[in-house]
């Protein structure tokens, strides 16, 4: 069904666009791809002095399409509310790239790609990743549109930290970095989450070691069980509480009663884990949560974040959610400390949600305001608006 | 534009590091980091006045006073800078601490509760000061601890703070002219520049 009409609000239709990069690719691991695909969107138009870029980054489970609608789909892009004409990352005053980073599935090379040595997919023989493989990838199809320096680098959550990466390995690429709900790296509750959803695609027997595409196989009762734990830390106890509370969707509770008994909150977290395992590759999530638990921003400069932000030169807007307990406001707190002790000119708002970690995604008017208030001011300070042909 | 602003500004050296805690809509930090391109972070809770303050272009971090300010290394800061904030503390000669250990230097601007007409209202209606600087009924302001030019000298005294300079601030005649003779009485604003 395709949306009414595409509000005016939204950037509409969008086609995205896919880049085969020949440019050798060094991996931190070491591995070199030779060549790889990214699939990319663009939203708005590039100025002349090509100054207005806005780079989006997605999380573990992103993809290319942040905004407006594919011809014949009813579903916006999983960052609609905040990116499109007059919305906080402005498509009227920004040229907005989105990329499906590498090592994910919907597109761009990855464990679902053909290893060019075997002839076979990648599989779980995908080379390692770390956040600033990602970087290096997303600096190819900068250099590929033109764009010599970000206006922003943005991005929530593993998004966050590419962002935070950026600003260390290319301080003169970007002028702002926006981390939002993000970390310098994970504690150990997190990797630990991380590890349970990583042993429960493992156990499914039809991961067969990772080799699942070679038999036609595909572990979706894993990788479904392990979105459903991922999905439950993302919210917060209160969110779930309002959303389901203890209703039934079958059944009763009355004494005597031997029928099936099924709360939503159940039903719910079933379909959701469905869903995801219909649409991404187990291999890639295996790949992806890995490289989350890997990062850490310091750790080459003597496990100090002050020393690490030293190299910055951009400006940091920093924002948390109340209630996201996976990337606490502690954490949003502790870049925003190291990067008052560095000299960067830093803002840092925690925003009030119910929503957990997904509130990153979600409507929230301070969010917008916050977003929207800083982005305006990147966007006037650029001097020329988009497509104005100077 | 506030008067206490112009002392501010002239106890402040280019190029320094400071820190506003409750910044507002970060006006001060603004002429600070035009005129004297100082290095500015101010601490803020108020939603609208973070917002202008991102409008505006100066950092600001939101962060509770009242929660501490642990997060801070000693003398991590050039000068700490409090406005009109320090009677809305919980405690207010902790925070004072606070500032003097983050700040080499602080500057510290308040409403001086001892100013005659303050006195004169609750001496001829026995009620709960309302003026134009502190307009809040009693059980709804924010300004938890009242005190006098004369109380914040004593503090100063006990707990062995260097006042650098003073001034004080009244807008009317005659307190205009009597300020300095009876600051007690006659300063509106107290605007205190300190150190260890």
């Amino acid at each position: 069904m395709l949306p009414d009409h595409p509000s005016d609000t939204s950037i509409g239709i969008v086609t995205p666009q896919s880049l085969h990069i020949e440019q050798p690719l060094k991996l931190a691991c070491g591995v070199v791809l030779e060549t790889h695909d990214l699939v990319y969107e663009t939203y708005g138009e590039l100025n002349s002095a090509k100054s207005n870029g806005i780079l989006l980054c997605h999380a573990l489970s992103g993809d290319h399409h942040a905004a407006g609608f594919y011809q014949g789909d009813s579903r916006p892009g999983w960052w609609e509310h905040y990116v499109g004409p007059g919305k906080p990352i402005d498509t009227d005053k920004f040229f907005v790239v989105s990329v499906n980073n590498i090592g994910s599935c919907f597109g761009s090379t990855g464990p679902t790609s053909i290893n060019p040595d075997t002839g076979k997919p990648w599989g779980s023989d995908f080379p390692s990743l770390r956040a600033r493989d990602w970087v290096e990838s997303q600096k190819l199809l900068m250099e590929h549109l033109g764009i010599e320096c970000w206006a922003a680098v943005v991005g929530g959550s593993l998004g966050g930290m590419q962002a935070m990466r950026w600003s260390l390995e290319h301080p003169d690429k970007l002028l702002n970095a926006v981390v939002i709900a993000s970390s310098m790296k994970l504690t150990a509750q997190n990797i630990a989450f991380n590890e349970i959803a990583r042993r429960a695609i493992k156990s499914d027997p039809d991961f067969c070691d990772g080799r699942y595409l070679e038999h036609n196989k595909a572990p979706l009762k894993g990788l479904a069980l392990a979105r459903m734990i991922g999905h439950v830390t993302y919210l917060s106890d209160e969110l779930m509480g309002q959303k389901f509370g203890r209703q039934l969707r079958i059944g009763d509770l009355i004494d005597r009663n031997t029928d099936p008994i099924e709360f939503q909150v159940e039903s719910y977290l079933n379909y959701q884990g469905d869903k995801f395992s219909d649409s991404f590759d187990a291999n890639s999530y295996i790949l992806i949560t890995k490289m989350l638990d890997y990062f850490d921003l310091s750790r080459e400069y003597n496990s100090d974040p002050v020393a690490a932000f030293a190299h910055a030169k951009c400006n940091f807007l920093v924002l948390s959610f109340s209630s996201d307990w996976r990337f606490a406001p502690e954490r949003s707190r502790e870049i925003t400390d190291a990067l008052m002790s560095a000299g960067k000119s830093v803002s840092y708002v925690e925003i009030e949600s119910d929503k957990g970690h997904d509130a990153f995604l979600l409507p929230n008017e301070r969010y917008e305001k916050a977003l929207g208030g800083y982005l305006s001011r990147v966007a006037n300070r650029l001097g020329a608006p988009a497509g104005d042909g100077q | 534009m506030n008067q206490d602003f112009d002392f501010i500004r002239n106890w402040i050296a280019p190029n320094t590091r400071v820190l506003d805690l409750g910044c507002g809509d970060g006006t001060l930090l603004l002429s600070l980091q035009q005129q004297h391109n100082i290095l500015g972070y101010g601490l803020e809770v108020d939603p609208e006045a973070i917002n202008q303050c991102i409008a505006n272009g100066v950092n600001v971090i939101e962060q509770d006073l009242n929660q501490g300010l642990t997060n801070f290394a000693d003398g991590s800061f050039d000068t700490v800078v409090m406005t009109q904030a320090l009677q809305a503390m919980r405690f207010p000669h902790l925070v004072l601490d606070e500032m003097l250990r983050i700040g080499r230097e602080c500057i510290i601007t308040f409403p001086n509760f001892g100013y005659w007409r303050t006195r004169a209202y609750l001496n001829f209606y026995g009620r709960m000061p309302v003026t134009k600087q502190l307009a809040y009924q009693w059980y709804d302001t924010p300004n938890i601890h009242f005190f006098t030019y004369a109380d914040f000298e004593t503090l100063c005294v006990e707990r062995n703070i260097n006042i650098l300079h003073r001034q004080c601030i009244a807008e009317h005649f005659p307190s205009t002219k009597l300020k300095s003779l009876w600051p007690n009485l006659f300063t509106q604003t107290a605007v205190y520049h300190l150190s260890r």
